[in-house]
Formats: C-alpha cells, sequence, structure tokens
C-alpha cells in the first residue's frame, strides 16, 4: 500500500503547525539563561521598546504547578530563581509581529549570579559541583547475573576497554512549534508532537485544568525521532501561557539555531568493559559500566539508561554479567529521548570491544561472533530465555555472503597495499533491539485503540499513535483493511485529539506497528463481535454497520481494545531479571568506508543492512525506516558533533553542524527476514530504533581495519582520525 | 522603524500578481505568510537544507537566501504548482517520510527532470546534496528521480 499522506506530502499540500491559518494571532518567543549555573537576580527591559504593546509571561503566570511533569518533578516550566542550565526558559514574550517578538526577545537583559557549573560527566564533580546527592547521581541500575568477578578470575584472557560517544541532534527538518488558543474556556493546544497525551498531561498539571478542559490535537509533524517525545510538552505550556494571559490564538516556532541550542539531544556516553574469554574464545564474563551524561533535569533519563544497560551486552551468550549503569546530572542543556534510546551507545561500545577482543586473540571478528551469538535456548543478560526461532548466526552469514565477505576482505588488503593515500576497510556488526516499552512498562500503559462504525459504512481508527513519517497512518489502514476486509480508501483515520481518541500511549519505543497495531486489531474484532458475528467482513460488515445506525439514529458505534500482555512475559524490576522486552530485532550490518590520508576524511562507500524484523507489513515503509536510520546513525559516527562552550552548543547551525547529504552516503541496501512474532501486528516486530544501533560500530571497525588503529571515540572527524593515526604511528 | 512597503509585480506559478512586499522579507516570507503559499518550508532560514526551494527563472533557489522585493519582474514557481501525476515515481520509492523537506525535494527532482543534460556531468546524488533530508537516507529519494543516470550511478 502507498503512503496515504503521500501525495500530499509530495505536492506540498500537508499543513504543519506553521502552516495553519490561524487569522489574527500573536507570535511568541522565549528569554533564556545565559549561563549555565546561578541564581536569577534581574530582568532588565530597554527603554527604546514599547513594552504595553507585549504579553509578558513569567514563573508568577503559571496557574498549576511550575513543573513539566514526566518521572520526576524536577523542571521547572519557567524558571523562579535557581538556573541549572544555558537557555534554561526564564520569561515568555508575545506580539502581533514575528519580527517584533524575536528583536525584543534579544533585548531583554538577564543577569545572573553564577555558580560553579559541572560540564564534564566523565570527571567526579567538585564539592561546589554537587547538585543532587553527594555525586550528582541521577539515577543507578544494575544488571547481575552468575558471578562475575569468579570468572574474571580464571578466564584464559581479560580485556578492557573505554569507549565514548557523542552528543547527536536530531535535525527533524521542521522546528519545534505549537499553537496556543482559549475555545470558551477549553484551552485547546495543536502542534508538532510525538504524544498528544504527555503533552496533555504536562499541561493540565502547569496550567491546573482537567482533562475536560484541556484539549490537544497533534499536527502533521516533520520527523521526531525521540526529538518530539518529552520536549513539546515545555514549549506547549509555554505557548498556553501566553494564550491565556493574552486571551489570543499564540504560535511559537522555534528557529533552527534556538532548536539546536535549547532542545534534547542523544545522550553523550562513557562505556567500560572488562571482559573474560575462555581457551576456545568464549565469554565467560562480561563486566559493563555504562555512564551517560543526563544533563541538567532528569527528563527520560532513567529510561534511556534502563534500556541502554539491557543491550550493553549486545545479543551473546554469556553466563555471568554484570552491568552498572549510571546517569550523571550535570549543567548541560537536559539531553533526552532520541531513536534508538540508550542502545546505540552501549551497543557502539560492545560491538567496537567484540573487535577489539577478537583482534587481542587473534581470531576473526566473525569468527569471535559466530562462537558466542545466542542460540535459541539461551539467555540474554536478565536472564531471559530467547527462545523465537530465529538462527541468528544466519542473519550473520546471510550478510557475509551477500557482501562477499572474504572476497572483499582480499580485494581490499591489494587496494590498501597499493593506493597511495586511500584506505578502504570492511566492519560488521551483530546486534539486537528490543521493541515495545521495557519490562513491564506495557502492561502499566495499558494502552487503547478505538475504532468506529461510521454511518456510511466505513470504519474509523481512533488511536493517539501520530504521523511523523514513519508511516503508522498508512500501517493502521492496512491493519484494519486486513482484518475487516475492507478496501483501504473506507478505513479512515482520525486526528489524534485527546477530546476524541483514547490513550494507546506514546509514540516511541518501536512499539506503534507491533503493540498498537495488535490492539487496532482487537478492536477490529470487538467491531464485529458487537455487530453479533466475529466472522464479518467486507460487504456483510459494511451492511451490518449501516443496519445499525438505522436503528439507532444519531448514536456512535464504537469500541475500544485495550493492551493484552503476551503469555509467560515476567519482568522483575526490584532485580533487572526476566523478559525485557517481548520480542527482539536482529541484525547484521556491514559497513565498508574509505580513509582520504591526505584529509583524514572518512566516508561510507557500500553499506548492507540485514534484519529479522518479524513480519513486514509494508516493504516501502520498512525499508524507508531502515535507510533513514542507518543514515541518521552514519551521520552519528561521522560527521556530527556538538561543540559545547560553558555548557551551550556553539554550532547550533546547520551550517557547522553536519549531517549527511546525498552525495555522503552510498546507496543502503537493505534485507529483510521474517519470522513472524504471533503478539505482534499480523506477525510484526518493531523496527524503527533498530537502524540506529549497528551502523556506528561497524563503521568503527571498517575504519580499525583501514588503518590498522583502534578508534574507540566517535564522531570519527577528521581532527581526531588524524590524531589516532598518528598516535598509533608514534607508539606502533 | 515603520515598514514603507514596495510594490512589485511578478509572475508567481504562471499566474502575473503584483504585491505589496516588506523590504525586510524574504522570498520565503512573501510565498508562506503574505500570498498563502505555505507549501515551501524554513528548516534551516541560511541556506542549508533546501527545504524551502522554488524555481527563480527556472533555477532551483532557497526562497529564505532572497528579498523579496528581488523577484520584481521575475518567474516564481513554487511547490503549489506541482500536482500528483508529478510525482507518482516518488510516492512509489518512499521519496518522503515527514515530508518537511519534501517541498523542497520535489522543486530540486523537476529541476533536474527538465535538465536532464546535468546528469552527464554530475552524479543525482551530487545534484540532489543541497536538499537535506533526515527520514530518508536518500534511497527513496534518488530512486523516485524520474530521469535515470545516463551511467547509472546508482547499484
Amino acid at each position: 500500500m502507498k503512503r496515504i499522506e503521500g501525495v500530499a506530502k509530495l505536492t506540498g499540500r500537508e499543513r504543519y503547525v506553521d502552516d495553519l491559518d490561524l487569522g489574527e494571532h500573536l507570535w511568541g518567543a522565549t528569554v533564556r539563561s545565559p549561563s549555565p549555573r546561578g541564581r536569577l537576580i534581574e530582568i532588565r527591559f530597554c527603554d527604546d521598546i514599547n513594552w504595553s504593546e507585549f504579553t509578558i509571561v513569567d514563573h508568577t503566570d503559571v496557574p498549576g504547578d511550575n513543573t513539566v511533569f514526566l518521572i520526576e518533578d524536577d523542571q521547572p516550566a519557567l524558571v523562579v530563581d535557581e538556573i541549572r542550565h544555558v537557555h534554561e526558559p526564564i520569561l515568555l514574550l508575545a506580539h502581533p509581529s514575528r519580527d517584533a517578538v524575536r528583536r525584543a526577545a534579544k533585548q531583554i537583559e538577564v543577569v545572573v549570579e553564577p555558580a560553579e557549573p559541572y560540564l564534564d560527566f566523565r570527571v567526579a564533580p567538585t564539592p561546589e559541583q554537587v547538585q543532587r546527592g553527594d555525586d550528582n547521581v541521577l539515577k543507578r541500575l544494575e544488571i547481575n547475573k552468575g558471578d562475575v568477578e569468579a570468572a574474571l578470575a580464571t578466564a584464559a584472557h581479560v580485556i578492557e576497554g573505554v569507549y565514548e560517544t557523542g552528543a547527536q541532534e536530531h535535525v527533524y527538518l521542521e522546528t519545534q512549534g505549537m499553537v496556543a488558543w482559549l475555545d470558551d474556556d477549553i484551552v485547546t493546544i495543536t502542534g508538532s508532537m510525538q504524544c498528544p497525551y504527555y503533552v496533555a498531561k504536562a499541561a493540565e498539571r502547569a496550567l491546573g485544568l482537567d482533562h475536560d478542559h484541556l484539549r490537544v490535537i497533534h499536527a502533521p509533524t516533520g520527523g521526531g525521532f525521540g526529538g518530539k517525545e518529552e520536549f513539546p510538552s515545555s514549549l506547549a505550556i509555554h505557548t498556553a501561557l501566553l494564550a491565556m494571559k493574552s486571551g489570543k490564538t499564540v504560535k511559537m516556532i522555534y528557529e533552527r539555531a534556538e532548536d539546536m541550542a535549547a532542545t534534547t539531544k542523544r545522550h553523550p556516553s562513557r562505556i567500560r568493559h572488562r571482559t573474560g574469554v575462555d581457551e576456545d574464545g568464549r565469554l565467560v564474563a562480561q563486566d559493563i559500566e555504562v555512564v551517560l551524561d543526563g544533563g541538567a533535569y532528569q527528563t527520560l533519563s532513567p529510561v534511556v539508561l534502563s534500556r541502554g544497560i539491557i543491550h550493553a551486552a549486545g545479543p551473546y551468550a554469556c553466563d555471568n554479567v554484570r552491568i552498572v549503569g549510571k546517569v550523571i546530572l550535570t549543567n548541560s542543556v537536559p539531553y533526552g529521548a532520541f531513536r534508538g534510546f540508550g542502545a546505540p551507545q552501549s551497543q557502539f561500545a560492545n560491538e567496537r570491544h567484540m573487535d577489539v577482543v577478537a583482534r587481542e586473540l587473534g581470531l576473526d571478528p566473525v569468527e569471535f561472533r559466530r562462537r558466542n551469538l545466542l542460540r535459541d535456548g539461551d539467555s540474554t543478560a536478565t536472564g531471559q530465555v530467547i527462545n523465537d526461532g530465529t538462527d541468528r548466526v544466519a542473519v550473520m552469514d546471510l550478510a557475509l555472503e551477500r557482501a562477499d565477505y572474504a572476497g572483499r576482505r582480499a580485494a581490499l588488503r591489494d587496494f590498501n597495499a597499493t593506493h597511495p593515500y586511500l584506505r578502504r576497510g570492511l566492519g560488521l556488526a551483530t546486534f539486537f533491539h528490543g521493541a515495545g516499552f521495557t519490562g513491564a512498562g506495557e502492561v502499566y500503559l495499558a494502552s487503547r485503540v478505538g475504532v468506529a462504525g461510521l454511518p456510511d459504512g466505513r470504519v474509523e481508527v481512533l488511536s493517539a499513535s501520530t504521523e511523523m513519517g514513519q508511516g503508522s497512518q498508512t500501517v493502521f489502514t492496512q491493519i484494519a483493511a486486513q482484518r475487516l476486509g475492507y478496501p483501504h480508501a473506507d478505513i479512515v483515520i482520525a486526528a489524534p485529539d485527546t477530546h476524541r481518541v483514547p490513550d494507546s500511549g506514546p509514540t516511541v519505543a518501536s512499539r506503534t506497528s507491533m503493540v498498537v497495531g495488535r490492539i487496532l486489531d482487537d478492536a477490529c474484532a470487538a467491531l464485529c463481535e458487537l455487530l453479533g458475528d466475529p466472522d464479518l467482513q467486507g460487504d456483510a460488515l459494511r451492511e451490518a454497520i449501516i443496519d445499525w445506525h438505522r436503528a439507532h439514529p444519531g448514536a456512535a458505534l464504537s469500541v475500544e481494545a485495550s493492551y493484552r500482555p503476551p503469555q509467560g512475559v515476567e519482568w522483575d524490576e526490584d532485580n533487572y531479571r526476566g523478559a525485557a522486552y517481548g520480542a527482539y530485532a536482529w541484525a547484521t550490518y556491514l559497513a565498508e568506508v574509505e580513509v582520504d590520508l591526505r584529509t583524514y576524511t572518512a566516508r561510507c562507500t557500500d553499506f548492507l543492512a540485514v534484519q529479522e524484523v518479524g513480519h513486514v507489513l509494508n516493504e516501502t515503509l520498512a525499508r524507508g525506516q531502515i535507510q533513514g536510520g542507518v543514515v541518521q546513525a552514519i551521520g552519528w559516527a561521522l560527521l556530527e558533533e556538538c561543540v559545547f562552550r560553558d555548557g551551550a552548543m556553539v554550532n547550533n547551525q546547520l551550517t557547522n553542524y553536519i549531517i549527511p547529504t546525498s552525495a555522503d552516503v552510498p546507496p543502503i541496501d537493505v534485507v529483510f527476514l521474517e519470522n513472524p512474532y504471533a503478539e505482534g501486528a499480523l506477525g510484526a516486530k518493531g523496527i524503527g530504533e533498530l537502524p540506529l544501533d549497528g551502523p556506528a560500530p561497524a563503521l568503527a571497525n571498517a575504519v580499525a581495519d583501514a588503518l590498522d588503529v583502534d578508534p574507540r571515540v566517535i564522531p570519527m572527524t577528521p581532527e581526531r582520525l588524524m590524531q589516532l593515526v598518528e598516535t598509533t604511528a608514534t607508539h606502533g | 522603524m515603520a515598514d514603507s512597503r514596495i510594490e512589485i509585480s511578478f509572475t508567481l506559478n504562471g499566474a502575473a500578481v503584483t504585491v505589496q512586499v516588506n523590504p525586510r522579507h524574504r522570498l520565503l516570507d512573501l510565498l508562506r505568510y503574505e500570498l498563502d503559499l505555505p507549501g515551501s518550508k524554513e528548516g534551516c532560514g541560511e541556506g542549508e537544507c533546501g527545504a524551502c526551494t522554488v524555481h527563480l527563472d527556472g533555477i532551483p533557489v532557497n526562497s529564505c537566501l532572497v528579498p523579496a522585493w528581488q523577484v520584481r519582474d521575475r518567474d516564481v514557481v513554487t511547490i503549489e504548482a506541482t500536482v500528483a501525476e508529478d510525482v507518482a515515481r516518488m510516492l512509489d520509492s518512499g521519496a518522503t517520510q515527514c515530508g518537511a523537506c519534501t517541498p523542497g525535494v520535489v522543486m530540486t527532482a523537476r529541476w533536474l527532470e527538465a535538465n536532464p543534460q546535468l546528469l552527464e556531468r554530475f552524479s543525482a546524488r551530487e545534484l540532489m546534496a543541497g536538499n537535506l533530508c533526515r527520514c530518508t537516507g536518500y534511497d527513496g529519494i534518488i530512486d523516485g528521480l524520474a530521469v535515470a543516470a545516463p551511467d547509472a550511478e546508482e547499484e
């Protein structure tokens, strides 16, 4: 099936939040903290602006609790007096002229009495820098399996390594944007977001409104990647505060520079491995410490840490595993959700480390993985026994065969021996990604989906899952049409509106097709059952719906279904033991790089992505998810570096923060293996985040192969590669 | 400072228009906020991302870098001149996901399709490199071009 909103997007007819015809309205802007830590002393308004033309909001205008509700109430909607990061929002302005309000925001001087900021999470804080507990640790989690110390003491080899990853900016092409207005006594918010119910719950708290008086409507969203998971709650509160104070419709659209500087990013990480291996090259102990920079407020960091540590040991069989995870509070702009959610960081470290270990043992990286990949019946780090029928070694072998791995390696060696300044290398990563919320998360979410039979016989899907490019509207149409025997054109997808659709949970965690799609399937079944026959399909169903409306004029024919946990999935949250996820996608990625020794520029010249993802619901959409995710991860590995000074991102524009163009990346060859997952919609497993996990380590392993160096930090910018080559030449 | 508007006439999507433009406005602002043509998007405001691409006298330009008054007596074509048949191949290939970069991508692609001789000197990937996309990884876009490279540089 073709993307249902595809023609609207391709012809410029899709209406995003900044495209809406609002009539008379105000533009909003934000005044932010100039320094990373301190106490707000004074806000100075210059004399040459007529401030009476402006609506001005500060923390005293927050009618409810001054907090951006999420996990912990640590983040104020607007600063009261304590400042904990650069660009923290202090004051809001609104004015009929966009240019006037943006100019005015820059004319306001914020005076701060500075305190010593804590900006490098890799170094212990000084007493003056401690702001939480006695060590700034926001959250600590631990996974224990077997006896790591005993296994390390007797292992034939113990190999250590430390790996680091940098912050990554989402660069959704549509910046954050929100509109708010008053409909009598209802505050209505629409805008760019992944999770309308997150926005609604946060806005209700801050604005002191109940569900009936606060309505959130999703607008078509120009990319999210996690950057529109939690951040839009803050912007929605700000926009609504200006609307409530002015009594007018208010629009806030971030310019790119503000968006890059002030919103969340992928957590930087530092990960330490100590690995025990026996004489046969089998893993006997994995001792791993994962440390993340959380930034100044908690946001979703504990959950990112959780997913990060659960994936940290990779898809390998090992009886003794200890993983300690910590996320550290600093005075950086808060880090938050980003596609992959901790797993790209921890699997970068693990997959690069697998090559380091193999090299130390004198084993081919493929052979080392072959000996250690999970077989059915083996268990993961949390003790989850994997028994899904997927042959993970066969996934790897298919990739090796398709890429002619052995032949290619020989050809690259010949090339490198003869070329004056180009060096090519091949690297791989074998990895996994759990879909849906972790552990009992889906049970707590208790997501719901509705379907309604319309008077003309069509069927409407009512869910809070949002379209942000991944194709959820199309996939939901397919699922409902298949279940009901309907043509696609007779399925209507309702706009996610918290006054119309039930809470289907957030549009995150690779859960929409697999988890919410399954609930939709159940809701379709419930509709047929309500009409008296669970086997109703096609024209018979249409007739039954039309007849029902004739018998019940003016009434609504709607049903809901809610999440049913899969059988036998048990999770022990206190001890981090058991089934962390209902299902995992499994993958092997192979990357070829070419490094130019004149410029130390590394380019990805070939890429193969082989993955087992359950049943593929829509080949074009699924392939697009993988290709787009791979390229986003190539950017993270090779190009994208957030440069910070005093806690502020200083390359906060697309001129200086480089994401891949079409000329920077090769075609991405995508192969799907399909082993249907019984608990997912029509056999699907989640795929959205998987492609972020494998490319960075595959590329680092390829750079190691090309240059005979040992890269342990990404992004592998020319500066870093030059240093690496020169250091290796000196010491080697 | 009061805005003293400037009257200009130009051709917009084939029709003659006369408008009073704010001298501080960019072509992108004129199109989006004055002429009710919000198809062109602002992705960066500094000519890096290409989401605001329109054709000026047949050449793709970043409308965020063109002062509005500079289009006096010139020919401007925006994404709104594109219809479904023009993009059928891109729909099939998966050239759009979130859609924010898409209007610019389509405008560059249509220029390329109208000037296929460019592919004799540059690859499709080089010619499309002025349009950033964060969703597709570019394969869906390149595969959706209605002109094939003469040397078939892809795959």
